[in-house]
């Protein structure tokens, strides 16, 4: 892990969907750092609010969204790191220079977000890329248009296309087609090299490898793990277990809207500290396949106190109260009794 | 063979000129979960398709509990049609986003003219089999994540208690807990209706954890 100051700042993220005749509470107070060069892995179940995470952090929230809290990105950052592919200088808001102040992705105009920061400083691999994709234009078409609105010149673009096309495993031929006659995993690997073109310094990639076979997955995976090695901060928003394992340096797990447990990806996978995430890895085929026991809270009425203790088998009286989490720094567990180490390498047979 | 079973006989079957199925068989009898594997391309999905009535082979037939179905599944009777259910991996692609999870869980009995009441019952048993609170029944695709909308899915699936699922990277999408749930919930059902069950997939963990017995197709 860097040392270096950190890329995005997200302190006390809130986020409550208004319904007609409910509120749900999608984030709460969610605080997570992003250095140059990290990437941190967001996993829990279904629901959780992991991909509302991501677009809170876009500003791409439905209207009958409630946004709290600070997300504060460092602008001077994105023409100074080194080593980048493609590096040109930077985006418009790094042209600020050393001095520039952060910008509050939570507070900026949606104008500045369109214009400034979105594709350009903060990137976005989406969820469902078949829906997001511009129908009546060829992969070509909107690939070479991303490249040259972001620095490449004509007669560079098509050449750069070719080679984003060939990073994320599609064919260059394929880019001739249009989105809907491509699969879902074409349409995937095409939505990831849109997001590469303008080499934002920061990455969101919210479940990048859906519709995708095992090669491909971690072909996408070691592709974003290489954009880190460059200088890139990458937040990858995943489901995927073994995605998280095989490339984050911290892993963050989320429940019922708050992140519960931040920790160094091999610590968190050997000795999870809190009891739902230690229940979220016994689930996995390759370990017990038991589900969580019972059900996700509904997050239109979420309990007071610890959100996992109807389903938690360590829960005390004390845990009717709300477990402290900051989470600034990676090591952290929101829970009153948490597993120990040593506890959990005693179940493991000598 | 003989018994109660889904299976293709020497189905051949392309897109275009391109040849993705070459006289395959697959059998899968009541009661059985069996895992289908293979790369990408491979045609796993193409073969689900057609056990599924949803396209006809080349050539070769499929055949149910021992008849040669000849049409797809418009064509063929309500009773056959519904033995057999399909889930896909992307729900959005599978979903009207106008109707509330509650109605599309409910659309097949309204195909068949279920009266209302007894479809709003139905439709409370299959939410609770898979898991889905009832302030998610009210909303609609867009409002709901896709682990959820999932469930919604399967519960469709469910509705006529089908003879045979078929489920194509069904869970491939899923958090750990929703998988192993979804799974779970499946493989009760197989039991209790001694079901016949094909699970495709690429996680290797996963099949050999979930079906008796795995076929690869490569
Ligand atoms: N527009 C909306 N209005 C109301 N509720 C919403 C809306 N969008 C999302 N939600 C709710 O917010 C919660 C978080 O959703 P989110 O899409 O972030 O889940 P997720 O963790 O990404 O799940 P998955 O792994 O299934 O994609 C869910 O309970 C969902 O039903
Ligand atoms: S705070 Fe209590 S209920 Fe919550 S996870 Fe920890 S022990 Fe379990
Ligand atoms: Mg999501």
């Amino acid at each position: 892990m860097t040392t270096t100051d950190p890329l995005l700042a997200v302190a006390g993220l809130t986020v409550r969907f208004r319904l007609p005749d409910a509120v749900v509470h999608a984030v709460t107070d969610l605080h997570l750092d992003i250095r140059p060069g990290e990437l941190v892995a967001v996993v829990g179940e279904s629901g959780c609010g992991k991909s509302v995470l991501a677009h809170a952090l876009l500003g791409l929230l439905p209207r009958n969204a409630t946004v709290t809290g600070r997300a504060l990105l460092r602008t001077d950052s994105a023409g100074s790191r080194s080593g980048s592919a493609g590096s040109r200088g930077g985006s418009a808001l790094a042209r600020g220079g050393d001095g520039a102040a952060p910008v509050d992705l939570l507070a900026c105009p949606p104008r500045q977000l369109a214009r400034q920061v979105r594709g350009r400083v903060v990137g976005l691999v989406p969820q469902s890329p078949a829906t997001s994709l511009t129908p009546v234009r060829t992969g070509r078409r909107l690939l070479v248009e991303t490249l040259r609105a972001h620095g490449h010149t004509g007669a560079d673009a098509p050449v750069a296309a070719d080679r984003l096309a060939v990073d994320v495993g599609l064919d260059p031929a394929d880019l001739d087609r249009y989105p809907h006659e491509l699969s879902g995993g074409m349409a995937q690997r095409l939505a990831t090299a849109l997001a590469l073109a303008p080499d934002p310094p920061l990455l969101l990639a919210d479940e990048p490898t859906t519709g995708l076979d095992r090669p491909l997955v971690d072909h996408t995976l070691d592709l974003l793990r290489r954009r880190c090695d460059a200088g890139a901060a990458v937040l990858l928003i995943t489901h995927d277990l073994a995605a998280a394992q095989r490339v984050a340096d911290t892993v963050a797990v989320m429940y019922a809207s708050r992140i519960v447990e931040h920790a160094p990806t091999e610590a968190l996978f050997e000795a999870p500290g809190h009891p739902y995430s230690a229940a979220l890895l016994d689930a996995l085929p390759q370990r017990a396949f038991r589900p969580v026991p019972g059900h996700p809270p509904m997050l239109t009425d979420l309990p007071a106190g610890c959100a996992f203790a109807a389903r938690c088998d360590r829960a005390t009286p004390a845990c009717r109260v709300q477990p402290a989490f900051t989470g600034i720094r990676a090591g952290q567990v929101a829970c009153h009794h948490p597993l120990e180490r040593a506890e959990l390498c005693a179940e493991v047979p000598a | 063979m003989t018994g109660r079973a889904l299976a293709a006989c020497q189905v051949s079957a392309s897109y275009g000129s391109q040849r993705v199925l070459d006289r395959v068989d697959l059998h899968i009898a009541a009661g059985e979960t069996v895992g289908l594997s293979g790369p990408s391309g491979s045609g796993k999905s193409t073969l689900a398709r057609l056990l599924a009535l949803l396209h006809r082979p080349d050539s070769g037939h499929v055949s149910l509990d021992g008849a040669a179905v000849t049409g797809t599944r418009h064509q063929v009777p309500v009773a056959m049609r519904t033995r057999v259910a399909i889930l896909f991996q992307s729900p959005r692609a599978a979903t009207d986003p106008r109707l509330t999870l509650a109605e599309i869980i409910a659309e097949p009995l309204r195909a068949t003219g279920t009266p209302a009441e007894q479809a709003r019952e139905r439709t409370a048993e299959l939410a609770d089999t898979v898991g889905l609170t009832t302030d998610l029944l009210t909303r609609r695709p867009h409002a709901v994540s896709d682990g959820q909308l999932q469930r919604a899915c399967l519960a469709r699936a469910l509705v006529h208690r089908p003879a045979y699922l078929l489920c194509d990277e069904a869970t491939a999408m899923l958090d750990a807990s929703t998988q192993a749930h979804v799974a779970a919930v499946i493989g009760e059902y197989q039991r209790r209706h001694s079901a016949g069950v094909l699970v495709i997939s690429h996680d290797a963990a996963l099949l050999a954890r979930w079906a008796d017995r795995v076929v690869d197709l490569s």
